[in-house]
């Protein structure tokens, strides 16, 4: 009687703290709305689409913020994820085990950097290298959208850039532990088929997949959040162009630089809506990830690292 | 970062106060807590203010939080705090908003000067109003564009691009910069106007004063604005910029106090002192001002306020030069010190 009773209070009481959660994320959606309600009853769902960001005269759209928020950290993820595996697979892989745990603690001491470092870094030492890059660039690739501009430093590339540097060290933690739990008998099995060691690896990455791609969607989120070193770097100018030498803005760094002085209410509740919107994309961006996990895991045999626990409780 | 880690020193200090507070609020005659918020820009010196008032007044402690000029003018509308504190006078919109009427007082005054990266040039510019507008127009894109050689007789100025750089966070300098350009070229006036932040046409946002130089040094051909007060501190080199009077004044502390003195000054206090008349009023100034209901409910914070008001525009003046802010000239403190006498 007494146990099953002490059993319920542990339900009740650990389930009011995951009902918190719930409580703030809903919270934050209502309220976000609740102080945006005057932008979204004069702009509407053209919020989303123009691109005029006009404080004097009080015309809002955040097509700009949007594109730049998407685009940088898509980019970040594009420069992250490779290295970000090589790192993992490495250190759980191929490295001496002398060098593993140092290895594995340097990479997760720069995720504990302060992105305001990471920003002065950014400004003092990595923008001027861009700067040079993008004077050295050839002429004839300056015709393809991607290179236009003049040579800024400041821009969609040093963006990127510092963003994938931050994101790097979550995805290959991640990433690095999915491996670590791959059960031996993958690679074992591997090996008795007369697999070469890349081979094996192979059959690792190809088992802990769901769990690989779980470690690059936790980076995407960070980048989409990512502010102040973004703001540093990114040159702040509100427009959509594919060039990853010309200035652009995201949905965080407007938020932050213009929050404070914003007097006027219609601002107000327009950057509160950008706020909502970041909250929207973010959901949305986890959700997906969320089905592509799950699409993956019927498709896999074995799921990973839920039948290790059942072999240990059975 | 200066500002940031005088916050931070602030707030320790103030926590360290903490304990006293609450042994002393105890007896009859507590020390009175006086909370303000607002603009960035003058919180140095008023932080030295409040400081070196409370050193002769010990019964009085007055709190001032940086928060920017629109939390400051929000936070005062909402009545949380008891004065606020703007770069920009409020409009009158705001103003009808507020629950009672809000008097402005200039406590000192600041300016904004252009800085430029220019390779092999090291005499110091000159500018005027239409050439910085048609830069940050983006009409303007070459150094030797003949609009710009025509003010630099014999300067060799090379045929670089510009590179603009302008504030991305929202702040008074930019106001001020914007509120000049606007008087002096109906273009910009059309196109961009005055706002704390705005939709510029061209170049990068920096953030603060320090992005903004930062990203001037590092990169050639580019062109910025900041503070005079910031230029200052560093030793950063500027440009001068003719006034309306046809002069090319470089921006310092008496110029920009020239600046307050060319102006008719309204019994409201709110006005632009940008474009000013007078032969050595330096063109790009601004007041920064404390803002105080006229008829506060809590008088016996009110009286301390207007006491240290009065100190301020007095003995506190003597403290601005020292912190790089421009004095107020005596005829305004004259009529600020008549204006104080309606809050009651």
């Amino acid at each position: 009687m007494r146990r099953s009773s002490d059993d319920r209070k542990f339900r009740l009481g650990t389930g009011a703290f995951a009902a918190i959660v719930l409580l703030i994320v809903i919270g934050i959606g209502f309220e976000l709305t609740r102080q945006s309600m005057l932008s979204i009853a004069k702009f509407g769902l053209k919020f989303w689409t123009t691109s005029t960001w006009d404080p004097v005269s009080g015309d809002f759209g955040a097509l700009p913020f949007i594109w730049g928020t998407l685009y940088s950290a898509i980019l970040a993820l594009l420069i992250a994820t490779p290295i970000a595996l090589g790192i993992a697979i490495f250190i759980s892989e191929l490295s001496p085990r002398m060098l593993r745990t140092p290895l594995a603690y340097l990479t997760d001491l720069l995720a504990a950097i302060p992105s305001i470092v990471y920003g002065l870094w950014g400004v003092f030492v990595m923008v001027p290298f861009v700067r040079k890059l993008e004077m050295a660039t050839p002429d004839a690739l300056k015709q393809l959208p991607f290179f236009k501009g003049p040579p800024l430093g400041v821009g969609m590339l040093a963006a990127a850039l510092i963003l994938a540097v931050m994101v790097i060290p979550f995805s290959s933690s991640v990433a690095r532990e999915i491996l670590k739990n791959v059960p031996s008998t993958q690679r074992e099995a591997a090996y008795a088929l007369g697999a070469t060691r890349w081979e094996a690896i192979k059959v690792a990455i190809g088992f802990g997949k769901s769990g690989i791609i779980g470690a690059v969607m936790l980076g995407f989120g960070r980048a989409l959040g990512e502010t102040i070193a973004v703001t540093m770097v990114i040159g702040n100018s509100p427009q959509v162009t594919a060039s990853l030498f010309k200035p652009q803005y995201t949905m965080a760094a407007v938020i932050a630089n213009e929050f404070t002085e914003a007097a006027d209410e219609l601002y107000l509740h327009a950057l509160i809506e950008i706020g909502l919107l970041l909250f929207i994309i973010t959901v949305a961006v986890n959700m997906i990830s969320r089905l592509l996990i799950w699409s993956m895991k019927r498709r896999v045999v074995a799921p990973i690292v839920v039948p290790v626990i059942e072999e240990a409780t059975a | 970062m200066k500002l940031k880690s005088l916050v931070v020193f602030l707030a320790v200090a103030l926590a360290a106060c903490q304990p006293n507070e609450s042994k002393t609020t105890t007896a009859a005659a507590g020390p009175l807590t006086i909370n303000g918020a607002g603009a960035t820009f003058p919180n140095p010196i008023y932080s030295k203010w409040f400081d070196e008032y409370q050193k002769t007044h010990p019964n009085v402690r007055i709190n001032y939080q940086s928060i920017g000029s629109g939390g400051g003018i929000k936070q005062l509308s909402a009545q949380t705090v008891f004065f606020g504190a703007s770069d920009g006078p409020m409009t009158d919109a705001q103003l009808a908003a507020a629950p009672g009427p809000i008097l402005h007082f200039p406590t000192v005054l600041g300016g904004v000067v252009p800085v430029y990266n220019v390779e092999a040039v090291t005499a110091p510019l000159r500018f005027n109003g239409a050439v910085l507008a048609g830069i940050y127009l983006g009409t303007i894109t070459k150094w030797n564009d003949p609009a710009i050689a025509q003010l630099n007789p014999g300067v060799k100025l090379p045929a670089t691009d510009i590179a603009v750089v302008h504030r991305s966070d929202g702040s008074g300098t930019t106001y001020i910069f914007c509120d000049f350009l606007s008087k002096v070229s109906p273009d910009f006036k059309q196109k961009v106007g005055v706002s704390t932040s705005v939709n510029w046409p061209v170049g990068v946002g920096a953030k603060g004063n320090e992005g903004v130089s930062g990203l001037v040094r590092q990169t050639p051909g580019a062109i910025g604005y900041v503070e005079l007060v910031y230029a200052l501190q560093n030793k950063i080199p500027y440009g001068s910029v003719q006034n309306k009077a046809g002069q090319f004044v470089t921006a310092s502390l008496e110029s920009v106090t020239a600046a307050a003195a060319g102006v008719t000054m309204p019994d409201d206090f709110r006005v632009s002192i940008t474009n000013p008349d007078g032969a050595d009023a330096y063109p790009i100034a601004s007041f920064t001002w404390m803002l105080l209901y006229q008829h506060p409910s809590d008088h016996a914070r009110s009286a301390a306020m207007v006491d240290f008001l009065k100190w301020a525009l007095n003995d506190g003046q003597t403290f601005a030069p020292s912190l790089g802010y421009a004095p107020l000239p005596q005829p305004v403190v004259a009529k600020e010190m008549q204006a104080l006498a309606k809050i009651q």
